[in-house]
């Protein structure tokens, strides 16, 4: 689905990106990890097409080619600058960080803009989309708000709308940008199955996630890319790569890494460095 | 969607119609508006067949060759403006714009007060020299904002509307400068930049046709995309949009608009930013509809200025500037009170 080679990218100056590779397979759930400024978000934003990379380059849409001696590779993409801006918005999307703005649009009239790139200047479409974005609604717990307009609507709320609006959309891949920054955990977990519930149904969808919490980043993903400073320090299995060894090099600190009791995906315990809470208690 | 468009689409053309007709029979003379409709009949070709004139010749000598023209040119401004206004609004993201924002109106205000100050004009063009000396500065100063906000090949918002700030007050200063070197008594240049319009014949609309259906044709083709971008312009990109190339192209679509009319009438402010909001306080944000209704609606407001502007203090005409705001002005705070009423 996604084949990146020696991705490089800097802004002024300032080198954010450098030598990243990776490959991403057809109906993944990726993620990207990683500090503060290790080029996570921009690393998404060269898949997304929105910036195009100084070195190297990405394609998107390769098949998943797997080998007599069982090892996967991606081939047949195109780069991603090929792409009609149209043609890329049929295939990618993006739920971003921050929720939607305030404004007078409808839920429903908001969610039905997730049809634009298969509209034609009309904004007509050839097989109409009403049935999809009403089953979508519904299936978001959006049906009641349909008519509501975004501005009488909690953050929480509008970031299922914008989920709305990207299921609309209909991809191939699905990108995320620290979707869950401004949720609670019960929205968190909300939104993470209603994305993780979308891509069991459709066959072939890929998610790559940029996360900021490593917990959730290890119960939902399949592999994870870990960042440090732009460069890939790490891909594998949530279990290869979130060790607190790892985690000691790239964050800094030396937490509690252990196996959640009912998945046995690796959670993080965070702890005080400067003495435990505990211990001075006695 | 349909629905909403014939409704309110029926609704602001029979409201058009009756300021048309209301502003026709309105002035030093008064005339009824049946005698208005039936010498408006008559003027279609074949209509003496079954339309007998009952009125005197002065009446449509006053309705055809002195009001219709100046309704005529009325209606092609206020729909120019403001769908102008709304399309910057769109693009910018900024309640405030207006089709002013990025200097155009300075910039074809220094064009017009040059002319006016060395009192240069050319023979069988005089009539014309104004107006094309004013639309071509005015889109001088638009390339030169957007030379001055493009940084990296993109343009930032909030750069573009500094430099449009920057170059306002730049033109204004030349413009001041200029007014205070006039030693004429009632300064031509202040008149023009307070807008009128008075003795404008019908060339002037015909002129101006073009621009409006051109740029009206356009914005409705981009009506969809500027909903997006209400969105934010990462969103919008995301969805398929190309985001500069949409910016440059409404950008300069709803400058010409407003440069065509700034150099026929003059700067007529107020209308560009207050109509469009008017428009989305009563239908919302779409600008499927926003910008029809738009067109139609700021026609609409300028007419009635303009019939207060030449009725009120008859014989004297009141510059149509000071009208628009001085009405528009209350109206738009009481219907912002209303809505946050309602809101809260």
């Amino acid at each position: 689905m996604i084949a990146a080679d020696r991705l490089g990218k800097s802004y002024g100056g300032s080198r954010v990106l450098s030598d990243v590779s990776f490959t991403v397979y057809e109906g993944e759930f990726f993620g990207i990890i990683g500090p503060n400024g290790s080029g996570k978000s921009t690393l998404l934003k060269l898949l997304s097409g929105v910036e195009k990379a100084d070195e190297g380059s990405v394609a998107l849409g390769g098949k998943t080619v797997v080998a007599p001696d069982g090892t996967r590779s991606v081939s047949g993409g195109r780069p991603v600058a090929e792409y009609a801006r149209k043609e890329l918005a049929r295939f990618v999307a993006v739920l971003e960080q921050e929720a939607l703005p305030q404004i007078g649009f409808t839920v429903r009239e908001v969610a039905e803009m997730g049809r634009f790139p298969y509209q034609n200047w009309l904004g007509e479409e050839p097989e109409g989309a009403d049935g999809t974005i009403d089953s979508i609604l519904d299936r978001l717990g959006l049906a009641p708000l349909a008519d509501r307009t975004l501005e009488h609507l909690s953050g929480g709320e509008r970031q299922r709308v914008a989920l709305a609006k990207v299921m609309a959309q209909e991809p191939r891949l699905l990108l995320l940008d620290e979707p869950t920054t401004y949720l609670d955990i019960g929205r968190q977990i909300q939104l993470m199955d209603s994305i993780c519930d979308w891509q069991k149904r459709t066959e072939g969808l890929t998610v790559v996630a940029v996360l900021h919490d490593l917990n959730l980043a290890a119960l939902y993903c399949d592999r994870l890319l870990l960042l440090n400073r732009g460069e890939a320090v790490g891909i594998g299995t949530p279990e290869e790569i979130l060790t607190a060894e790892r985690i000691k090099a790239v964050y800094g600190i030396s937490p509690v890494v252990t196996a959640h009791p009912a998945t046995g995906a690796p959670q993080i315990l965070l702890q005080p460095e400067s003495g435990v809470k505990g211990e001075q208690r006695g | 969607m349909r629905r909403k468009v014939v409704i309110g689409g029926g609704a602001a053309l029979a409201l058009l119609l009756l300021t048309v007709t209301f502003s026709l029979s309105t002035g030093s003379a008064n005339l009824p508006p049946a005698d208005v409709w039936g010498i408006l009949l008559h003027s279609l070709p074949g209509a003496d067949a079954w339309l007998t004139p009952h009125w005197e010749v002065s009446s449509e000598q006053i309705v055809l060759k002195i009001r219709l023209p100046r309704i005529a040119l009325a209606i092609l401004i206020g729909a120019m403006l403001s769908v102008a206004g709304a399309g910057f609004q769109g693009v910018l993201r900024n309640p405030l714009a207006d089709p002013y924002t990025l200097g155009v109106a300075s910039g074809s205000a220094v064009g017009a007060a040059f002319l006016m100050l060395t009192g240069l004009s050319y023979g069988l063009f005089a009539q014309w020299t104004v107006p094309v000396v004013a639309f071509a500065t005015g889109l001088l100063s638009l390339a030169l904002v957007l030379r001055l906000a493009r940084v990296q090949g993109r343009l930032r918002m909030e750069t573009l509307l500094l430099s449009g700030v920057v170059l306002q007050a730049f033109f204004g200063s030349l413009v001041s400068f200029m007014v205070s070197r006039s030693d004429k008594v009632i300064n031509e240049i202040v008149f023009w930049m307070l807008g009128s319009l008075a003795l404008r014949g019908w060339s002037y609309s015909a002129v101006l046709l073009p621009y409006l259906a051109a740029g009206l044709i356009v914005m409705m083709g981009y009506a969809r995309t500027l909903n997006l971008f209400a969105l934010g312009e990462r969103q919008a990109a995301h969805l398929g949009v190309r985001v500069e190339r949409t910016k440059v192209a409404i950008l300069v679509v709803c400058t010409l608009m407003t440069a065509a009319a700034v150099s026929v009438v003059g700067i007529i402010g107020f209308v560009g930013m207050v109509v469009p909001h008017l428009i989305r306080l009563l239908t919302g944000p779409d600008y499927r509809l926003l910008i029809p209704l738009s067109a139609i609606g700021g026609a609409v407001y300028l007419l009635l200025a303009d019939t207060a502007a030449r009725t009120l203090l008859a014989p004297t005409e009141i510059p149509i500037g000071v009208v628009t705001a001085f009405l528009g002005a209350p109206f738009f705070a009481y219907l912002l009170r209303r809505k946050s009423r309602s809101r809260g």
